[in-house]
């Protein structure tokens, strides 16, 4: 499968997630700069994680509202796979391919450790290659974590399974709610998610605990 | 010209810890009695434009669309 990366000025976490992609599928991703109006015929688009326009008015806010976001939101209308990781999910999330809103840490602190995670549901594209109810340990580095959506929001996501990932074990670096670090939308095809698995590829990165998230979104899992 | 004043502040019900941290900052310089902050932004704007109705339409439409995220945050327009 094919994938493009997002590029954005201000993305700081864009050569981690090409170098991801690029050993996990085996052929480098192709890059889209946020100017451009049209995405090649891809099965995975990624947004990926840093401070986009230096996090001005709001993490993601400007982002959200450059051009190549509206092609990000065509092939997430088709159905192509959008994953947006840290930086990436509060632009999925600013440019309402997402539902909710993340706000400033419940601590006020950036912080930048490893967390437990919890795969929720492990029957979406993103996380096929996992086991329900299986803890990874992965890397967050962010601001703005803080997960928050009205009560009707939360129980439509509760009920549809579409809270993928939960903060385990206690570690929720950022008070966000009911725990929650990765979220689908109603179709399935779009992930947000504040934790960073393409720090979590290989042994040099403490673990491979990440690998099989983009092993799912690429459709290389073992039959 | 038309001369702006957008407001943006949390909703009510949404926790804000930066008027939290806030306000345990003035109570630790002797402010005494502040019961709560809420903090928000201001943006200062000049339309060129005279129709003072059509500015204000306008102000919604950018609060709406980029200047407030509505699903935490409300704003008002204040006109010169």
């Amino acid at each position: 499968m094919k994938s493009a990366v997002i590029l954005l000025p201000g993305l700081n976490r864009d050569r981690d997630m090409i170098a991801a992609l690029t050993k996990i599928a085996g052929e480098p991703p192709v890059t889209v700069w946020q100017s451009e109006t049209e995405i090649p015929d891809v099965d995975l688009v990624v947004v990926p994680g840093g401070f986009s326009y230096g996090d001005y008015l709001r993490a993601g806010a400007i982002a959200a509202r450059m051009p190549v976001l509206q092609a990000v939101r065509e092939k997430a209308e088709k159905g192509v796979r959008v994953l947006g990781v840290c930086n990436g999910f509060q632009i999925l999330i600013e440019a309402g391919l997402l539902p909710g809103a993340l706000m400033r840490n419940a601590s006020l602190r950036f912080v930048c450790r490893e967390v437990r995670l919890r795969i929720e549901n492990a029957d979406t594209v993103f996380t096929q290659a996992y086991e329900a109810g299986q803890v990874l340990t992965c890397p967050v580095a962010h601001h703005d974590g803080n997960y928050i959506v009205d009560k009707a929001g939360l129980k439509r996501l509760q009920d549809d399974d579409r809270i993928v990932l939960r903060y385990a074990d206690g570690t929720n670096p950022n008070g966000s709610l009911d725990d929650i670090a990765g979220i689908v939308n109603e179709a399935g095809n779009v992930l947000g998610m504040m934790p960073h698995p393409e720090n979590r590829i290989e042994p040099a990165h403490g673990g491979r605990d990440g690998r099989a998230l983009f092993a799912s979104a690429l459709d290389m899992v073992a039959a | 010209m038309v001369k702006a004043r957008v407001t943006v502040t949390l909703k009510n019900g949404v926790l804000d810890p930066q008027g939290k941290a806030i306000g345990a900052a003035l109570a630790s310089l002797d402010f005494e009695g502040v019961e709560n902050v809420r903090q928000g932004k201001v943006f200062d704007l000049e339309l060129a434009t005279d129709d003072r109705q059509a500015a204000k339409d306008e102000l919604n439409a950018m609060c709406e669309k980029l200047l407030a995220n509505t699903v935490i945050e409300d704003y008002t327009v204040e006109i010169e």
